[in-house]
């Protein structure tokens, strides 16, 4: 762990304009992760802990406030800038796998590499992160509607680790799967964040929580602890 | 590169709702069929029409009189002779004039009528030419009998001797028995041969005698209906015209000069304005069909909304989005158009043999190029339908598309 945040928050406000009145979902954050950090967001539903996520992903950029990922503030980022730092810089796991489904795995690993170098690899890098992961073989040259929910969530770290990110963002990874499999994916998670990978996840659950280092938790739009 | 794996996934979505995707085809098939076909069978009429014509234009026609249509025909004239005027005609002085013009080409005096014939029984009008006799050679081939043997003899067109059933030797009864000149009566030398369409003089439906008997008979000598003048080098038109144009026009305009290029120009003009207009009508099913592949691509985009939405998660641009579907239209369109054209050939050819009744002109450029034509407009109607559903998915909120179902 270092000292260096890789994500800077300060006074992040995020305001949707409603018909109905102007929601606001984050009242002002000020947070600091550093490199290398294991973060758990907790929270109730509609405390704002996905608002604030999809802010750290760059899907969303604060109404006010300054976000910093990696040294670069989103908010002065248009669209293409924006997409090309979640392409490069974060890597995304989501509760609901979210594979494309016209993709066999081994090509569903490759796509963000395909997307940031223009060709396809040559390197044998998905294979390996699969094979990391494991997934080998033909099994590889399945969709993703061919296999379990568990093998799914694994073909999803391979994925967003294809691109060498420097944060894994986690949205519920383990919301969809069984106790067992829940611990296999956290302890996947739990060896890429001692390699020094930075790992922030978003969970309802409080014993995958106790993974990590530190958990924040959001109650109406603030940090309450 | 991007481009292909981008590709790929949209012939997987195709593939991924074939049926879809080929019913939305087979209305850009319709479509280009329409166009494709037309065009083809107008580039043939036309080709053949401009081959029938360009045969005339060694052929220059001067008539008497300063305007193209002469002078004022009358009520119920008879519209069989070049000039239906008896007033109007070329002198001696003025075919001088014309010779000398358009020397060393062949210039032909025609004497002309129309009038009454009778053969037997039966009774009608016939466009009757007088020509001298070497001119007759120069202009008319006999297929059957022989040319002129003596003044009382004539040639028949091979319309008109089918329709008398004329043979050598059958005799034609000319004029009307109650008017001045009275009657006379010619036999049949030969008959012509079939002519078809052509810019000096129609002999399909016609007599032809000697110069020496029509000037008998009508007493009109030296009064002739038209003046043809038969260029030894079809590159010379201009140039003639302009001499005979010189030689009597200088005054006042004496007679009119006129060659087949301009019958040509209007003909093919007034069938290419048809043409475009079917395929205007043709290109009414291309709308019909852009309407069903908006269709589909509107469904592909509503269908796929989380699938955007991953897609823009992980770091897919927005154009690579909008490409995406860009290539589903142009697929779907490549699909359509190609059997569109493929089979545009084989209906063409049908509807050309049938329509213009010769498929010489079918594999031309002229009018096979209505192939690759029609092709490209198919795929060019289909991506255009496909912008705005791609635009729309490019444009989607990622968060919103992400929570989709």
């Amino acid at each position: 762990m270092s000292s260096v945040p890789v994500i800077s928050l300060k006074n992040v406000v995020k305001v949707y304009p409603l018909p109905a009145g102007d929601v606001v979902a984050l009242k002002g954050i000020s947070l600091d992760i550093m490199e290398g950090e294991f973060v758990a967001i907790m929270g109730p539903s509609g405390s704002g802990k996905s608002t604030l996520l999809n802010q750290i992903g760059s899907l969303d950029v604060p109404t006010s406030g300054d976000l910093f990922i990696a040294g670069k503030n989103i908010r002065e980022m248009n669209d293409d800038e924006l997409t090309d730092m979640r392409r490069d810089t974060i890597g995304y796991i989501f509760q609901k796998f979210n594979l494309i489904p016209l993709l066999t795995l081994y090509e569903n690993v490759e796509y963000p590499l395909i997307l940031k170098y223009g060709k396809r690899d040559t390197t044998g890098r998905p294979i390996e992160l699969l094979k990391m992961v494991g997934l080998e073989g033909s099994m590889i040259e399945h969709k993703p509607t061919e296999i379990s929910g568990g093998q799914q969530q694994r073909v999803a770290i391979a994925r967003a680790l294809v691109n060498d990110p420097k944060i894994l963002l986690c949205d519920e990874p383990t919301g969809n799967l069984d106790t067992k499999t829940s611990k296999q994916i956290m302890d996947i998670l739990t060896d890429l964040n001692r390699q020094g990978r930075t790992v922030i996840m978003v969970t309802h659950n409080p014993e995958t929580a106790t993974y990590a280092h530190r958990t924040i938790v959001i109650r109406d739009g603030r940090i309450a602890s | 590169m991007t481009k292909s794996v981008i590709f790929d996934i949209s012939v997987r979505n195709v593939r991924r709702h074939f049926l879809r995707s080929i019913l939305a085809a087979i209305g850009i098939v319709i479509g280009v069929i329409a166009i494709t076909s037309l065009g083809i069978m107008g580039a043939n009429l036309t080709l053949s029409v401009t081959e029938t014509l360009s045969a005339n234009s060694d052929t220059i026609k001067v008539s008497p009189g300063g305007g193209p249509s002469g002078g004022d025909g009358g009520p119920g004239g008879m519209g069989g002779g070049s000039s239906s005027d008896e007033d109007e005609y070329i002198d001696e002085d003025q075919l001088k004039d014309i010779e000398q013009a358009a020397s060393p080409n062949t210039v032909i005096p025609v004497y002309s009528e129309s009038d009454t014939i009778s053969v037997g029984d039966l009774e009608g009008r016939a466009t009757i030419y007088g020509l001298d006799d070497t001119d007759i050679t120069t202009l008319i081939t006999v297929t059957n009998g022989t040319y002129l043997k003596s003044t009382s003899t004539a040639l028949v067109g091979p319309t008109l001797a089918e329709r008398y059933d004329l043979k050598i030797g059958s005799r034609i009864e000319i004029g009307d028995e109650d008017s001045d000149e009275g009657t006379s009566t010619v036999r049949v030398a030969g008959i012509i041969e079939e002519r078809g369409m052509t810019y000096d003089i129609s002999t399909d439906n016609a007599i032809v005698v000697s110069e020496r008997w029509f000037t008998s008979f009508y007493g009109n000598e030296g009064e002739y209906n038209e003046v043809i003048v038969k260029l030894n080098d079809i590159n010379d038109v201009d140039e003639v015209e302009e001499a005979i144009d010189d030689q009597l026009n200088r005054k006042e305009d004496e007679v009119t000069i006129s060659d087949a290029s301009r019958m040509l120009d209007s003909i093919t003009s007034s069938l290419s304005t048809i043409i475009s207009m079917m395929m205007g009508i043709g290109a009414i099913s291309l709308v019909v069909a852009s309407v069903s592949i908006f269709n589909v691509m509107m469904m592909s985009v509503t269908e796929r909304i989380r699938e955007i939405g991953i897609l823009r998660s992980i770091g897919t641009r927005r154009s690579v989005v909008r490409r995406m579907f860009l290539y589903e239209a142009f697929i779907l369109g490549v699909i359509g158009a190609v059997i569109g054209g493929i089979m545009s050939m084989i209906i063409g050819y049908t509807v050309v043999l049938v329509m213009v009744g010769t498929t010489d002109y079918f594999f031309t450029l002229d009018s096979l190029i209505y192939v690759p034509y029609g092709i490209a407009v198919g795929i060019a109607v289909c991506v255009l339908s496909g912008v705005y559903p791609a635009w729309k998915a490019a444009d989607l909120d990622p968060i919103q598309a992400l929570t989709a179902e």
